[in-house]
């Protein structure tokens, strides 16, 4: 929201995240007591490097009483610790004048369940690991021994690798053996009941084999298959994570506090959830409403640019309605709840999250297509061999060692990885361009998008005013001296104009009509014309008056910008052949003068969040993959049913929930995104085409009878490292879109 | 041959230390914030480490 206006230095100093408004909210109602200490859990937005955490933290530890102030970089969490009389709003508005965003965050457990879930896998893996790698050991002098070791040592070998197998098979095989019975029990059939059978089989045989004293025991394949299998299934849960925890924001944002004014007279803080309608709420300026609520007492200025994408402020008083995500901007306001928490227009667009979230679950990823093709076919391939052996006149024994054979070395360990490697690689490269993945087969789904739709205000403009026109350095300055003290927008961009400066003495400001104070010992004015005395159109909000004792008024305009790079980044999009659009809630004449200067021919304005998600449905129903792109409370329904969309960094957190991925650093970031996910899936397809291919040798290899340990082991590690290493390639590759 | 019997041991001695570490490590959350354990290395400031960081960590 505030991406020019703040001053520098604020947020993150990599300049990764933009810095975001201070929003005040009092997590008082948060704040829990453990062993007598005081402790408060904060989700932290817009901290991504080290220097954030050396800021936060010491801006925390600087506050008195404060023992443990710890932030988590990867989520985002800072949990507090405090003893004594420290209150809770001074502690968030500590980080939020450093330029983050903080929100309260509602659960006293330091460990969510994703979190359990991936350091589970992790112990898997380790254990899976350890296991590995000494089988491997045993059995390299196993394989170099053929020939010459006797039978008494290798079975004694193999007895050690069936005991260290069995523990690690028992532990991290659980993930896959639950995961399969869950669905066996429903008549269906996972990647984890083949991946299942091949470890049971494949360990009951080996301990069969080595019972007898025979040479081929598939101990270090079994194992090395979870290992390999069980990287994926880490890689895979960590992304998933991340998406997680971005839902947890929006939680976090339902978790505002509400300043309510008790009958007694007293303003108490507490949760946005306890809100009844009629309750009656103090808004203070720089608060944003998390309810609907109509003014009864006070009057101010207020922003709905993220409600309404109306780039220019209203002024509000008595009587008037008020949307939950409206901004307060200069004096305080008193109002009833005109709907609880969980019917605002805040929960609405929650709904059609929901709605998004749903849709999206049904979205098959190229790697459960895969997989649906592979499974029956493994199956077959395997029983085929043990049958035909049997047929041909083997014996039970030696046929059920090529059918286990066939199973393990046809298991899909290049198949398990080549999706997670892809994208962990993909993210790895956006992250450090400054855009943020959510979910991990958001690339799939941006990569098949053929249509894009732009919401204006914040999106393609800068999504605050900019004064515009030439305007007399002495009255700029002037003027700047009474608009340094106030929070208004327009008052705010002549600031950024001016610079910095001293200040008029004795400022007032009227809401709704504009400053007044003493310049240079002249009194002065600044604001509407009717305040001025000015003689222009009443109602004109895109421009301000100031005048001075003695001279003539001046008159500044004011235009929302359109971005440096977009112009840049539209002409890209349009020779790469994607069809745009804008849709915008603001009013027609800015939006048609924002597509003429862009060249997008079809735009529509004034458009609710509902026509949004309108359009959206009517070009999915012409055949149309949509790619929306948004900042506002108004897109978050859109952002959650398009087929893919994305947000920037200054926008509302509610989008950016909605939406699979997050950019900074200006439009030029969309069309490296969209390159850098077709070029994943490019080689996701490659990795698939290879698993594929791998298998069309390694199946007739194993059922002619040649699949010895040695080979499994050989074929399995090296398709797993060559997936891993095309996956790599992405991080080379040269953007072209 | 009879060196098999105390270097099979030993080696997987070895690796049991390995792992039993890292499930420690794993278990105290060592793993659960890798990007702000690689950026916190680059935080330049000397002073004492907080006591009560190990008692988070063990909850």
């Amino acid at each position: 929201m505030n991406q020019l206006g703040s001053d520098i230095g604020a947020g993150c100093p990599s300049g990764l995240a933009p810095s975001e408004a201070p929003i005040m909210s009092d997590p008082s109602a948060f704040v829990r007591r453990v062993d007598g200490q005081n402790r408060l859990s904060l989700t932290v937005r817009g901290a991504k490097c080290g220097a954030c955490i050396n800021r936060i933290e010491s801006a925390v530890n600087a506050l008195p009483g404060i023992e443990t102030a710890r932030l988590n970089l990867s989520t985002g969490d800072l949990e507090i610790g405090w003893r004594g009389s420290l209150k809770a709003p001074r502690i968030v508005s500590a980080v939020s004048a450093l330029g983050y965003g903080v929100s309260p965050r509602d659960d006293d457990r330091s460990v969510s369940d994703e979190q359990r879930e991936e350091r589970g896998l992790l112990i898997a893996l380790g254990v899976a690991g350890f296991a590995t790698a000494n089988i491997m050991l045993l059995s390299v002098s196993v394989w170099a021994g053929i020939g010459e070791m006797g039978e008494t040592t290798r079975t004694v070998l193999h007895g050690i690798s069936g005991i260290i197998a069995l523990p690690a098979i028992i532990f991290s095989g659980r993930v896959f053996f639950k995961s399969a019975w869950s669905v066996l029990k429903h008549g269906h059939a996972n990647m984890d009941v083949p991946i299942s059978l091949a470890l049971i089989i494949a360990f009951c045989v080996s301990v069969s084999e080595t019972l007898r004293g025979g040479e081929q025991a598939y101990f270090d394949a079994s194992v090395m298959l979870l290992f390999f299998l069980l990287i994926g299934r880490f890689l895979d849960a960590r992304v998933r994570r991340k998406a997680h925890s971005s839902a947890r924001d929006l939680a976090a944002m339902a978790h505002r506090t509400v300043m309510r004014v008790d009958p007694d007279g007293k303003a108490r803080s507490v949760r946005a959830s306890d809100i009844a309608v009629g309750d009656r709420i103090l808004l203070a300026p720089g608060e944003r409403a998390v309810v609907d609520m109509r003014i009864t007492q006070g009057e101010s200025d207020i922003d709905e640019s993220l409600v309404t994408g109306e780039s220019l402020t209203r002024s509000a008083g008595p009587g008037m309605h008020l949307l939950a995500g409206a901004v307060n901007l200069s004096q305080p306001l008193t109002g009833t709840a005109l709907a609880a928490a969980s019917d605002s227009l805040l929960a609405d667009i929650a709904r059609m999250l929901d709605a998004g979230e749903q849709r999206r679950s049904t979205y098959r990823r190229i790697a459960d297509r895969a997989v649906s093709l592979y499974v029956p076919f493994v199956h077959t391939s395997a029983l085929l061999a043990f049958i035909g052996w049997l047929i041909a006149g083997m014996g039970v024994n030696e046929a059920l060692l090529i059918g286990v054979s066939t199973l393990i070395i046809t298991c899909p360990c290049a198949l398990a990885l080549a999706a997670p490697v892809t994208q962990v690689v993909a993210a790895g490269r956006l992250f450090r361009s400054g855009t943020f993945l959510k979910s991990g087969d958001a690339l799939e789904r941006i990569a098949q998008c053929d249509y894009i739709i732009f919401d204006k205000t914040g999106t393609l403009t800068l999504g605050t005013p900019q004064l515009s026109g030439n305007i007399p350095p002495e009255a700029l300055e002037a003027a700047a001296r009474l608009a340094r003290a106030s929070r208004h927008p327009l008052s705010r961009a002549i600031v950024d104009a001016a610079g910095t400066g001293p200040l008029a003495s004795d400022v007032r400001e009227f809401a709704g009509l504009g400053l007044e104070g003493t310049v240079q010992g002249k009194p002065a004015r600044l604001g509407s014309s009717e305040w001025v005395g000015a003689d222009g159109s009443s109602g004109e909000r895109s421009s301000l008056w100031f005048s001075q004792e003695g001279e003539p008024p001046v008159r500044f305009q004011f235009e929302d910008h359109v971005l440096d790079d977009a112009a840049v980044t539209i002409g890209r999009l349009h020779s790469a052949g994607y069809g745009m659009e804008i849709v915008s809630g603001d009013r027609a004449e800015t939006v048609a003068r924002v597509a003429q200067t862009l060249g997008i021919n079809h735009w529509s304005a004034a458009a609710s969040p509902r026509d949004k998600v309108k359009r959206l449905e009517q070009l999915e129903a012409e055949g149309h993959r949509v790619l929306m792109v948004g900042d506002g409370l108004n897109d978050a329904g859109a952002l959650a049913l398009a087929h893919a969309s994305l947000a920037p960094g200054g926008a509302m957190d509610i989008s950016q929930s909605a939406s699979d991925a997050v950019y900074s650093k200006g439009l030029s970031a969309l069309p490296r995104l969209i390159c850098v996910a077709k070029q994943a899936r490019k080689v996701m397809l490659e990795n698939f085409a290879f698993a594929a291919a791998y298998n069309l040798v390694a199946v007739p290899v194993a059922i002619t009878g040649h699949a010895t340990p040695l080979v499994a082991a050989i074929a399995m590690s090296a398709s797993s490292i060559l997936v891993s290493l095309n996956a790599l390639r992405l991080n080379a590759m040269r953007e072209n879109l | 041959m009879s060196g098999l019997l105390f270097l099979i041991p030993i080696a997987l001695g070895m690796g049991l230390v390995g792992l039993v570490a890292f499930l420690w490590a794993a278990r105290s959350g060592q793993f659960d914030d890798p990007d702000g354990a690689a950026n916190r290395i680059l935080v330049d400031e000397d002073r004492p480490l907080p006591t009560n960081g190990e008692k988070d960590s063990a909850e």
